[in-house]
């Protein structure tokens, strides 16, 4: 890609620079910009550069891996943090993981395996460290002024317009914390789960845990081998997946079954068999019977909670009525005087950089975008990895950010099909990707079944063709 | 390019250990890691006896694997292609850098097939054994063990030409191994590899007088890849091993330079 320093069009006569606000806008004609240098935006990178384009990469922090790289502030990432997910379904599908690694990688190996990708793709040239985006806003021809600063406000701004961006920023570092009575005279401590990092902050303390999300339960085991004590409130019964059964990983099992095309209804009744064989009725420990069937919600892969059920060191607990000076108050009535309140209540997406309407950001918050990731009306600006899989979500980032670079190929070369495919994602603005009923709750905005999504993105390709999909 | 790969998902390829020889060049200027791949009943030693040293030698790192079963890698008697191109794609991306995969008689075909599964920045398929029933036709005497459960029978003097003294050719022959049942198999079956992900380039070498792999085989498979063959007269199956080896080699890493 050619790098035009910002001279406008000499022909036209016009101003030899471009100009917002006040301040010069840097032309970087048809490169592509990538805000977050976290998987999501290491995979649009390096599938973008495939594809022929220009990059440049935005990372508030001073180094790759995002989420996963324990060492920034925004991470959520706990020691003891491990895929939920095998590696099969963990990895980019044309960058395996080593054969060495466990099943269910540590948080520490996938920051490993990211920082392996960006030096084995060349993708760190491209990024520009420390440099956070405050501003993107449309420019004339679909293409995109974005402002940069470094991050922490050092410096002065600068805007640089670009053919297309891609936002990676990530969805799990605005923590969601819910509001309850009394909260803020409760005179324990109360933390969110991200700013839990390490199992020695329960120590001999009694521990209440809020959430029955993958990350309350992990706390939650944490909890019952190093706290004094540990209650776990969860506000509805759930299906605790074992992450092995039938003498392999849980996932795989399930994709086995798929594989075998068996339809949603056996599957449910075979994973329900399977679960009452081995870890039985769980409401015998005092858990709520789950009100809904298992794959209708990402599953929560656990097999040490149950595990801890049995021994007593996790009491199951209701929902929390209100907080008192010293104690907590459950809906039941039972008043528990727990030191320490995590909450495991999860996050929220944030998009402060750019305004909402046109991500189609709803009163609460939510974007609407086709596919969880293509905004409606802007063909040149895509959202990677904006989703709740059942599975890894690696290997979906990657094939959406296939999906987005083809499109813009194809833009450039038969403009007309490029509508057309746009058009067809819009009628389907709303569509779930899942097969079964999900609830409407904010943790479950986002949920998809990788089947399901992966099949659209298949469709999504084989109409963009681009040369018999070389 | 395909997106749902359930079987995949479900079965995937059990670890073994693997023979990896290399040979880095002194200086490392930048220049993309050369990954061969040897054919069935090939070790990596193939690439070892000339190839890995004279490829640093020309500021390469160069790599050499054994597929499960053959070499030093751990035994696997009922490997697949799909556990051979599982082998090499996971070499591969272990490589500092981008790799460019080089694979030999079948071993070009399991580097087809790793080529779907990993964006190669390059690839160099030499005197490619694609399979299906032509290449078993060709050779009916070396491919009818195979039919039942035997191996393919490789003699010296199908594999290297008669330039090549014959104590060395017949000692080569003799550290032949053999592939598993199942992917020889698979290899007459000659399933057609799913396009390359990356579209890197891809190079086809060969000989006219390759007595495995006939001429108008080599200019299909290259015509697949959208080229011709480059071609070396007078040279034998094996490039690798014999008299004449630095001529492909060299032709290769120019090639490598002028592309990658």
């Amino acid at each position: 890609m050619t790098y035009s320093a910002g001279y406008g069009d000499p022909e036209s006569g016009g101003p030899a620079t471009a100009w917002r606000d006040g301040w010069p806008v840097y032309d970087r004609s048809g490169t592509v910009c990538v805000i977050g240098a976290g998987p999501s935006g290491l995979t649009a990178m390096k599938n973008l550069k495939e594809h022929g384009f220009g990059v440049d990469c935005y990372e508030r922090d001073t180094s790759v891996g995002g989420a996963w790289n324990w060492r920034h502030d925004r991470s959520p990432v706990y020691a003891s943090t491990h895929l939920i997910s095998s590696k099969p379904f963990s990895q980019f599908p044309d960058f395996p993981m080593p054969d060495s690694w466990p099943d269910y990688p540590k948080h520490t190996q996938v920051l490993e395996y990211l920082e392996h990708y960006a030096d084995h793709f060349d993708l760190k040239p491209h990024i520009w460290f420390g440099t956070e985006v405050v501003k993107v806003e449309p420019a004339e021809g679909e293409r995109w002024d974005v402002t940069t600063r470094s991050t922490g406000g050092y410096g002065g701004e600068r805007i640089h317009r670009y053919a297309a961006v891609v936002i990676a920023n990530g969805h799990n570092w605005s923590p969601k914390r819910p509001e309850y009575e009394g909260l803020e005279d409760f005179k324990g401590e109360v933390i969110h789960a991200a700013q839990f990092k390490d199992a020695a902050q329960l120590r001999n303390k009694k521990v209440l845990v809020i959430g029955a999300g993958n990350t309350g339960c992990d706390i939650a085991v944490e909890a019952a081998q190093q706290a004094a004590r540990c209650w776990h409130s969860t506000r509805r019964g759930y299906w605790y997946t074992p992450k092995y059964t039938l003498g392999r990983p849980a996932d795989q099992v399930n994709d086995l079954m798929l594989w075998l095309k068996l339809p949603l209804r056996a599957r449910q009744f075979l994973a329900h068999r399977t679960l009452k064989s081995t870890v039985g009725d769980l409401t015998r420990f005092g858990l709520p019977q789950p009100d809904h069937k298992i794959y209708e919600t990402h599953t929560i892969v656990n097999s040490q909670l149950v595990y801890y059920l049995g021994h007593g060191a996790v009491s199951p607990v209701g929902d929390v009525a209100r907080f008192h000076r010293n104690s907590v108050e459950l809906k039941g009535g039972e008043v528990i005087e727990p030191d320490l309140v995590v909450l495991a209540t999860g996050y929220h997406p944030s998009f402060d950089f750019i305004d909402g309407n046109l991500l189609g950001v709803d009163a609460s918050g939510r974007p609407r975008l086709a596919m969880h990731a293509f905004p409606k009306r802007q063909p040149t600006l895509a959202v990677a990895g904006l989703l709740q899989p059942d599975s890894g979500l690696f290997p979906l980032v990657h094939w959406q950010m296939v999906a987005f670079a083809r499109m813009l190929r194809v833009r450039e070369a038969a403009p007309a099909k490029a509508v057309a495919v746009q058009r067809r994602l819009e009628a389907e603005l709303d569509r779930r990707w899942t097969t079964a009923k999900v609830k409407d709750s904010t943790r479950h905005w986002f949920e998809i079944s990788h089947t399901t999504y992966l099949k659209a993105i298949q469709r999504l390709l084989d109409e963009l063709g681009l040369e018999g999909a070389k | 390019m395909k997106v749902m790969r359930a079987r995949e998902w479900a079965f995937p390829i059990a670890p073994v250990r693997r023979e990896v020889r290399r040979a880095t060049p002194e200086l490392d200027e930048g220049r993309p890691p050369v990954l061969f791949v040897p054919g069935f009943g090939h070790g990596a030693w193939v690439f070892a006896e000339h190839w890995l040293e004279h490829t640093a030698d020309r500021g390469f790192p160069a790599y050499a694997v054994s597929l499960r079963g053959h070499g030093d890698s751990a035994k696997a008697p009922k490997a697949t292609l799909r556990a051979y191109a599982h082998d090499v794609a996971q070499v591969a991306a272990s490589l500092p850098r981008r790799a460019v995969i080089v694979g030999h008689g079948a071993g070009a075909l399991v580097t087809a097939h790793a080529l779907a599964r990993y964006p190669a920045r390059a690839a160099v398929l030499l005197s490619p054994v694609f399979g299906g029933a032509g290449t078993a036709l060709r050779n009916p005497m070396l491919s009818l063990p195979a039919l039942f459960g035997g191996g393919l029978r490789l003699p010296a003097g199908q594999l290297f030409s008669r330039e090549l003294p014959s104590n060395a050719s017949r000692g080569y022959a003799a550290r032949l191994g053999r592939a598993s049942t199942r992917a020889q198999w698979q290899l007459l079956r000659g399933r057609t590899p799913q396009p390359p992900v990356g579209d890197p380039p891809v190079l086809v070498v060969g000989s006219p007088d390759d007595r495995i792999v006939s001429d108008t085989a080599l200019r299909r498979v290259a015509r697949g890849y959208g080229g011709a063959p480059l071609l070396f007269p007078g040279m034998g199956h094996d490039l690798m091993l014999d008299t004449r080896w630095r001529e492909p080699i060299d032709a290769i890493l120019d090639w490598l330079e002028k592309s990658a």
